[in-house]
């Protein structure tokens, strides 16, 4: 008898985690007439797209002429999408988490390089998924990079090099700035330099990552994490910044 | 007994109505009054907005002019805030003027000066200060050669007028260039004429989007191609209805825009942003960019952005490797008539915000002072295509000796840049601005929205016709709330200034009842005296 209970639960555990496992699958399939992430990737500029995805951080939101509008990055399992200056109010934006899942539609735009949609709209839906950041050191400085834009990744094991101010980091990028400004800095790997950017819209002054980079030093080795944004060319918004 | 009730009447219905008035004027601060001396015993620290076009040089100018200043004024601390953008400004001193914390000195544009006007004497005019014999320009007590009102451009104080007083003096003028791919212009088969016109430019525009079997642009051999990009659509919209003596709007804030003429103007602009051969900034990217980078033939932004033009500008955003080698043509923005040429004057004013210490406002009106020094506007004008806004720095012996040494190197003496400069120095006469009146800076939003709108539409392959612009100036109507502006400026004597405020209303009546209550008073007296005399 007491073997058949154990049986029993054993087996009602397995259909109820079996059951759970089909419903996160759900969450992950493309409600009707939203694109996967191939479809977007290979729509052209300017046309209109629908994308389901994940919020992974949101780089503030504010009033243009009495219409709110939120600038955010989303993410689904199989890539990265940008929502630039979506349309938002602050009650809609004070509900996204990291993780939430919305439902976009806007216009595939891009400005410098960097791919976004541009004048979206969309609404929250049922549904939650954060994104490990990608390691993506082995691959700076080659074409495929640009596949990885908007992700969320991770930088391991790279040099922190002299700003161009002799010191570690600048405010602003050409060091015309003060605290509180886009913290740049510089960091290098196999003897290629990168400049990355503390982003303070997204990570202002009273941040760990605005902090970290304040406090480091030429000749540091540290492994960063952040999101993969495009300004003629790789431009990093880094959001974790570890100095080993 | 009878006049002691009327006495106790009155006396109640004038503290009445001063309390009204108190509540009333208690919102505001009260208006700026000149000191009759400075007090340099006392330490005043002022707080300046300035914006910087992200150049480290113009950061280290402010630096140094407050350095300096403090030198000369010990007592008188300047904090510096730094802006990359006048929006951003703006909006950080509207927040501000409802908290009470304005900055002293501040950069500014006179359309946003009459939005901050809106509050009870927030900004002060600077008409006594400037006459002061003592303090004012050129006055005997001021420690450094500040500079005579008469020695200030006058066009360019006069951009700084608003409803006939003077609330900001111009701190530097630029106007808007475009800059030529010139050799990519002649590979397509054409000379760049002294005098753009817009039938040239939209034109070679067309021709430069011809590619090749491979998808190639046959001009640059590149699939990037956008041939003409403008930085500030506002300032499109406002100078092609300025050439065209279109309307834009009046000097007492009647909208004008949403008319005929606006809509030929955005239909044109469609059809090449359907073709691609033009873009913008907000959708784009800077027009610098595409230009060093041989993806732009004609690059329309700021004199104040010159050092970022070009295949040798010592500024750049892009990297080395995508930067090609063309000459660099400077130009006047495009004309529909070549013997009328116009240009808009544009640049930084310094504008002053009232405290309640009249003090602090003139250590504030000191500083704004210096920045018209010498050392100071000529250090700052060569950072950029600026020109100095004072004929004194304008003569001075290095600053012609500066002009002079266009092209020696590619650093402060960067040919494009200082041809830039030229460009405004040499046509001071054709610019122009716009009226300036509360709302007037919503209107240039919604004229540049306007081009914003129809290139993105017609990128994204949506009619633009009559029905898509008739619903685009509703929507400008409402967004940027244009049927409610209301002037500052010019002459608004026959201008319905709405229903008067409700403590002014209650002390209108309350004069009424205590005159009629002394009419009444009085006539009863004479009566009585009558009978008095005829008993």
């Amino acid at each position: 008898m007491k073997k058949k209970i154990i049986a029993l639960l054993v087996m009602t555990m397995t259909a109820a985690t079996l059951m759970t496992g089909c419903g996160k699958g759900d969450t992950d399939k493309k409600s009707e007439g939203v694109m996967t992430y191939e479809e977007y990737a290979k729509a052209p500029l300017d046309s209109e797209v629908t994308i389901e995805a994940y919020v992974q951080a949101k780089q503030g939101w504010w009033e243009n002429e009495g219409v709110g509008v939120a600038t955010i990055y989303t993410q689904d399992k199989e890539g990265a999408y940008f929502l630039y200056n979506a349309q938002c109010s602050e009650e809609q934006y004070n509900k996204l988490a990291q993780g939430t899942k919305i439902k976009a539609t806007g216009y595939k735009s891009e400005w410098s390089g960097e791919v976004e949609i541009a004048d979206a709209t969309f609404e929250i839906e049922d549904g939650s998924y954060i994104a490990p950041a990608k390691d993506v050191t082995s691959i700076l400085g080659s074409d495929s990079i640009i596949d990885e834009q908007n992700k969320f990744v991770a930088f391991k094991g790279m040099k922190v090099e002299d700003a161009g101010n002799g010191k570690a980091f600048m405010y602003k990028y050409d060091d015309s700035g003060s605290q509180g400004d886009d913290l740049y800095f510089k960091v290098s790997l196999n003897g290629a330099s990168y400049t990355f950017t503390v982003e303070s819209y997204l990570t202002g002054a009273d941040t760990e990552v605005y902090k970290t980079v304040e406090a480091l030093n030429i000749g540091d080795t540290v492994d960063m994490e952040g999101f993969l944004y495009w300004y003629e060319g790789i431009n990093p918004h880094i959001t974790k910044v570890t100095v080993k | 007994m009878r006049k002691k009730t009327l006495i106790w009447i009155m006396t109640i219905v004038s503290l009445f109505s001063a309390l009204l008035t108190g509540c009333h004027g208690r919102k505001g601060m009260e208006p700026f009054t000149m000191p009759e001396a400075f007090d340099e015993n006392v330490d005043y620290n002022i707080t300046f907005w300035a914006k910087n076009d992200t150049n480290k040089t113009q950061t280290d100018i402010y630096k140094q002019a407050i350095t300096d200043f403090n030198k000369l004024y010990p007592n008188i601390h300047v904090d510096l805030r730094l802006y990359t953008d006048y929006g951003k400004i703006y909006n950080d001193v509207i927040t501000n003027i409802s908290t009470g914390t304005t900055p002293n000195v501040c950069i500014t544009y006179p359309d946003h000066i009459a939005t901050y006007m809106t509050g009870d004497n927030t900004v002060v005019p600077l008409d006594d200060l400037i006459a002061d014999p003592e303090y004012g320009m050129g006055g005997s007590l001021v420690r450094f050669d500040s500079v005579r009102e008469d020695e200030i451009v006058p066009q360019f104080l006069n951009e700084c007028k608003i409803g006939g007083s003077i609330y900001a003096l111009p701190y530097m003028r630029s106007t808007e260039a475009c800059y030529v791919n010139q050799t990519y212009v002649e590979r397509l088969g054409y000379e760049v004429p002294d005098v753009l016109t817009w039938d040239f430019v939209w034109e070679v525009s067309e021709k430069a989007m011809e590619t090749d079997a491979d998808g190639n642009y046959k001009v640059n051999g590149q699939k990037v191609m956008i041939p003409f990009i403008y930085k500030s659509t506002d300032n499109m919209m406002i100078q092609m209805l300025h050439e065209l003596d279109a309307p834009y709007s009046t000097p007492e804030g009647e909208i004008g825009i949403f008319n005929d003429t606006t809509k030929s103007l955005l239909f044109t602009v469609a059809s090449h942003a359907e073709t691609g051969a033009f873009s913008t900034f907000k959708i784009s990217s800077y027009p610098g960019n595409f230009l060093n980078a041989g993806q732009c033939l004609f690059a329309i932004d700021s004199t104040a952005g010159a050092t970022w033009m070009g295949s040798h500008a010592p500024l750049s955003d892009i990297h080395e490797s995508k930067k090609v080698e063309f000459e660099t043509a400077v130009r006047p923005i495009p004309q529909f008539d070549t013997q009328n040429i116009s240009m808009i004057s544009q640049g930084p004013s310094i504008c002053i915000f009232n405290k309640p210490d009249n003090e602090e406002v003139l250590a504030s009106w000191l500083f704004a002072q210096y920045m018209l020094s010498n050392d100071v506007q000529i250090a700052y004008a060569k950072t950029e295509g600026y020109t100095p806004v004072t004929i004194r720095a304008r003569e001075e012996e290095s600053y012609i000796d500066y002009l002079s040494r266009a092209g020696q190197d590619n650093k402060e003496h960067y040919d494009v840049k200082i041809a830039a400069t030229k460009l405004l120095l040499e046509n001071s006469d054709k610019t122009f601005v716009t009226p300036v009146f509360n709302g007037s800076a919503s209107l240039r939003d919604a004229s540049g929205q306007m081009i914003e709108e129809v290139t993105k539409a017609r990128r994204r392959k949506i009619t633009v016709d009559d029905a898509f612009i008739d619903k685009l100036y509703d929507n400008m109507r409402s967004l940027y709330r244009l049927d409610s502006a209301s002037a500052v400026g010019g002459d608004d004597s026959d201008r319905d200034l709405g229903p008067l405020p409700a403590a002014t209303r209650n002390l209108i009546v309350i004069l009424i009842v205590v005159w009629a209550v002394i009419a009444v008073y009085v006539s009863v007296e004479k009566i009585k005296e009558r009978k008095r005399k005829n008993a």
